[in-house]
């Protein structure tokens, strides 16, 4: 095997060494009854030609990886500049562990803390942890982040979350005596509802999607005030954080617990993972925030550098009574956001956000003029929305997709079978005036011969 | 007059934030080839962001890459040499299996692309779960997990779960099995997941000779209200627990089920699996036993893998195979629901499938082998030097403690601190708790025997020191841009983050 060093003679000559005859009696410590006697039924050895071919041939059967594509809901295709997966791919960062050592880890330490920085900045927030595994378990753990805070029990949580991220919730709180309650959303406007009524002494938050899952942007103050004179805390979920670059922070609005996925930030969307969930919170609520968090330290002669601290919060200290039971998180991911957004920058991120806006207005409009299809909210939106198409949106995506070459969205029947006619539209910086008018014109003919059809 | 110039610019690279000046830029997009609507159409200004992204750094293209690069210098790696943090199997990450990751048929693959358009995504994340239930003799697997620690909390919440539909109604609002064992050894996440997962925990006492202890487990399951146990095998003092048989057999007799941490599956892949042990239920660390890049703390991904009779209880969805076409399939009603949103770190999966389908069934059994054979040099070199608190041959780790160098003062953080002068990561310290002073060392098969050798050497010429010139141990770093950092001053005042000279003075 070409990844182990020692040849077999060199490995023969160290057995010999420790006055051992055989590889097998390396594992005298395993009964005998428990010893594999038949090789593993896994497939003997390619090579790496043959492999790459393995692989390529797979991938070849992804066809909607070649299609333009319209799906968001969680998972965004953004331009990511080419130095992001170069700096990424460098030994020093990819092969490293976890900076247990800060002496010999400062490179990542440091990328972490400008991390944190990052994520408070766009966030609006005081404290940022060092990175969660997603959105999904970002949002999950602020849940039980505001259980420890408040020592309340109740959570009242948007129906316009992703539908996947409150699934996520749900596993988490079904044994932390946590009872999550669903917060409507208006048909008409698409976004969420909170009447005075719902909100409690037992209340201990209140999860808000802004952008929501179907593209409305929530008006976050509201919320705040109302959520806040309960004395509960406001919680933030951001699937698309490219919106941090024209949306007023959740911070600003006043959220006490802000989570976004941050696959937007230079991530390609791999068929899922691996993104990186950010976790942030007002300073007095440190203390409470899970994971790793790096920062400032300095050594005898004054000189600064970064060490993970507050490490009293987690499980190889705490044990059972740690805030989360989280240890190894994103590293890297959150790296490769690190190096997007300062790469991007002050301008580039604010441009990204405003061109994802205005090419999704864009599509919103020549949407909206096609006969039959309507756009069934009215609150604003950034770059994704909901369009209701006079015939089941699942068949004619389908067809979109076979006759037209294009991904058109996502038919919304796959988490609401209440709204089979809908689907989620969702435009980014990548998709070119030429795509929405393939996207439109495809809507169209498909719509027209149906119609044909009919007659 | 001061000396104005920054001695070794490469080695005081400052934050991203200090670098920036105003009016850099680091990227260029297409222009906008919509006709652009006024933003107050598109979004009320109170909506909108009014800071101007404030703070946020302004570089061009070659500071950042200079930025990144220089930092990036301040770190070891796996690349550069032995990376010997045991339980931790910092092995060799292949470029190969960077480079599959990166077939664009799989990274712009949207994960919610409909499914008879991600078919090869599908294959891929089925033919990876054969492989590692063939590995673990585990007829059920998930990929959904995204880290160790995260396999773990599904594992337990399975069994939650399972006793839940075996035993029936909770007595008195409470299921009637709370316990979950768990060995005074075991990594701090083991009790973290159980907590989460609304078990109350109990530790289990080890053995002098670091084994768990049969008579302190017999105690505990005469309770009647274990629900399982938590346990790794090898354990974390490197042994393997001979009695597992046996121990799995008192768990079941109690009612309870068993849980296998498989952080140290790398001692065991192609020789023993799991399943045949009596584990009912298992996380294994991609990141870890296959290779998949650690990245300075993630991504990770730990599939958990179970009995059949576990199987209902996984994460949904599954992945399924009907014919010829692959399905993912959400009508589990036993399931314990999602763990996350899509399918777990796909990126991992591939390049894990990469490492079994690369080694073979031949070579994943060479790598273990490998991997102890080290494990044993190491353990036989330093024997005459340093105290190992027990004594049954390691398996792929073996654990030393300071006991012979504290009488000079000299303990395990002092020597860890010391071997990156000669040149190596130091090994895990201060685990497993249970051992004073303990030093765990895992040199995994992605090392030569020369390399080994130098590590032996340096270990035994720090303990010479340690005798000689315990000042030189205790000082060190000698050879790092930075010394020791004062860890207590920064978790007693905490700087989180980066903030304008102006603004911090008055926070």
């Amino acid at each position: 095997m070409r990844y182990i060093p020692n040849s077999p003679e060199e490995r023969q000559e160290m057995l010999r060494g420790l006055g051992l005859g055989s590889p097998e009696e390396l594992f005298d410590s395993i009964p005998a009854d428990i010893i594999l006697r038949e090789p593993l039924r896994t497939p003997a050895a390619l090579s790496e030609s043959e492999l790459l071919e393995a692989f390529e041939a797979m991938a070849a059967k992804n066809t909607a990886a070649r299609r333009p594509n319209f799906i968001g809901a969680g998972a965004y295709t953004h331009y990511a500049p080419t130095i992001v997966d170069s700096l990424i791919q460098r030994s020093e960062f990819f092969t490293a562990y976890t900076p247990y050592q800060p002496e010999i880890s400062q490179g990542t330490l440091q990328a972490i803390f400008e991390f944190q920085t990052l994520v408070c900045q766009l966030t609006g927030m005081d404290v940022a942890n060092a990175s969660m595994y997603d959105g999904s378990t970002a949002m999950a753990e602020a849940v039980l982040m505001a259980e420890r805070v408040t020592r309340r029990s109740r959570v009242l949580v948007s129906g316009a979350v992703h539908p996947e991220y409150m699934q996520v919730a749900e596993t988490y709180v079904a044994h932390a005596g946590i009872e999550l309650q669903r917060l409507d959303c208006d048909e008409e406007t698409g976004r969420t509802t909170l009447d005075a009524g719902a909100l409690d002494k037992s209340v201990a938050a209140v999860v808000v999607q802004s952008p929501n899952f179907f593209g409305c942007v929530e008006g976050l103050k509201t919320f705040a005030d109302k959520v806040h004179a309960a004395g509960a805390l406001l919680v933030v979920v951001v699937t698309e954080s490219a919106s941090f670059g024209l949306l007023r922070s959740p911070g600003a609005c006043g959220a006490d617990i802000v989570v976004a996925e941050g696959q937007s930030f230079g991530v390609p969307v791999s068929f899922g993972g691996p993104y990186v969930g950010l976790f942030a919170t007002r300073e007095q609520y440190a203390r409470q925030i899970p994971g790793r968090l790096a920062g400032i330290a300095y050594d005898k002669e004054g000189r600064r550098g970064f060490v993970l601290t507050l490490a009293t919060r987690e499980q190889h200290i705490r044990r059972e009574k740690a805030t989360s039971n989280i240890c190894t998180n994103e590293g890297l991911i959150a790296l490769a956001a690190t190096i997007y957004m300062t790469t991007m920058g002050r301008a580039g991120l604010q441009e990204v956000a405003a061109q994802c806006a205005q090419k999704a207005a864009y599509a919103r409009k020549q949407i909206a003029a096609l006969e039959g299809f309507s756009l069934p909210h009215s609150a604003p939106v950034f770059n994704e929305f909901v369009v209701r198409a006079p015939v089941e949106a699942k068949g004619l995506l389908r067809k979109l997709a076979d006759e037209h070459n294009v991904t058109g969205g996502l038919a919304l029947s796959r988490y609401f079978p209440d709204r089979p006619n809908d689907f989620l539209v969702c435009v980014t910086e990548t998709n070119k005036r030429a795509d929405v008018d393939a996207l439109v014109s495809g809507l169209k003919q498909v719509q027209s011969s149906r119609l044909k059809v009919q007659s | 007059m001061a000396l104005k110039a920054t001695p070794h610019i490469t080695q005081n690279e400052a934050l991203v934030f200090e670098r920036s000046q105003t009016g850099r830029r680091g990227y260029r997009l297409p222009a906008l080839d919509v006709e652009e609507t006024p933003l107050d159409e598109l979004l009320p200004a109170e909506l909108r962001r009014d800071d101007d992204l404030e703070g946020v750094p302004e570089l061009s293209e070659p500071d950042v890459v200079r930025h990144f690069t220089r930092i990036s210098t301040w770190n070891y790696n796996i690349d550069l040499g032995l990376y010997p943090l045991g339980s931790c199997t910092m092995k060799y990450n292949s470029r190969l299996n960077e480079r599959v990751a990166r077939i664009p048929g799989f990274a712009n693959l949207h994960p919610l692309a409909p499914e008879e358009d991600a078919q090869g995504a599908l294959e891929v994340m089925y033919k990876l779960q054969q492989h590692l239930s063939e590995i673990t003799g585990l007829a059920g697997v998930s990929l959904q997990p995204a880290a160790g620690a995260h396999g773990e909390m599904t594992g337990v919440m399975m069994i939650r779960a399972f006793l839940d539909a075996r035993d029936g109604a909770r007595v008195e609002g409470k299921p009637s099995r709370n316990v979950m064992l768990i060995p005074d050894s075991a990594h701090g996440t083991n009790p973290a997941s159980a907590h989460l997962s609304g078990f109350t925990v109990k530790t289990i006492r080890s053995t002098p000779e670091g084994l768990t202890d049969l008579g302190h487990l017999r105690e505990l399951c005469a309770s009647g209200d274990v629900a399982g146990l938590m346990l790794t095998n090898p354990n974390t003092c490197g042994i393997f627990e001979r009695n597992i048989r046996e121990i799995c057999r008192i768990i079941h007799d109690a009612g309870g089920l068993v849980y296998m941490d498989g952080a140290n599956m790398n001692a065991l892949v192609g020789v023993a699996r799991p399943g045949d042990m009596g584990a009912d239920v298992i996380h294994l660390n991609l990141h870890k036993t296959f290779s998949t890049p650690h990245g300075g703390g993630g991504p990770g991904s730990g599939p958990c893998c179970c009995t059949s009779e576990l199987e209902p209880f996984l994460p949904v969805p599954r992945i399924t195979k009907e014919g010829e076409q692959f399905r993912l399939d959400l009508d589990r009603p036993q399931s314990i629901g999602r763990v996350k949103a899509f399918y777990g770190n796909f990126g991992m999966h591939l390049r894990a499938l990469a490492y079994t389908l690369t080694h073979g069934n031949d070579g994943l059994r060479e790598a273990t082998e490998a991997a102890v054979l080290n494990a044993r040099f190491i353990a036989h070199g330093l024997a005459d030097t340093f105290d190992k608190p027990f004594d049954s041959p390691p398996m792929h780790e073996v654990l030393f403690t300071d006991k012979r160098q504290t009488r000079k003062g000299v303990h395990t953080l002092d020597i860890a601190k010391r071997l990156i002068d000669y040149g190596f990561h130091p090994m895990t310290i201060y685990f497993p708790l249970i051992v004073q002073g303990a030093m765990l060392i895992e040199p995994t098969e992605s090392v030569g025997r020369a390399e080994l050798q130098q590590f032996v050497d340096a270990m035994k010429e720090i303990a010479r020191e340690a005798v000689e010139d315990p000042d030189k141990v205790l000082n060190a770093p000698h050879t790092t841009r930075i010394g020791r950092l004062d860890e207590a001053t920064a978790a007693r005042k905490p700087v989180l983050r980066w903030k304008p000279a102006e603004k911090s003075a008055t926070a």
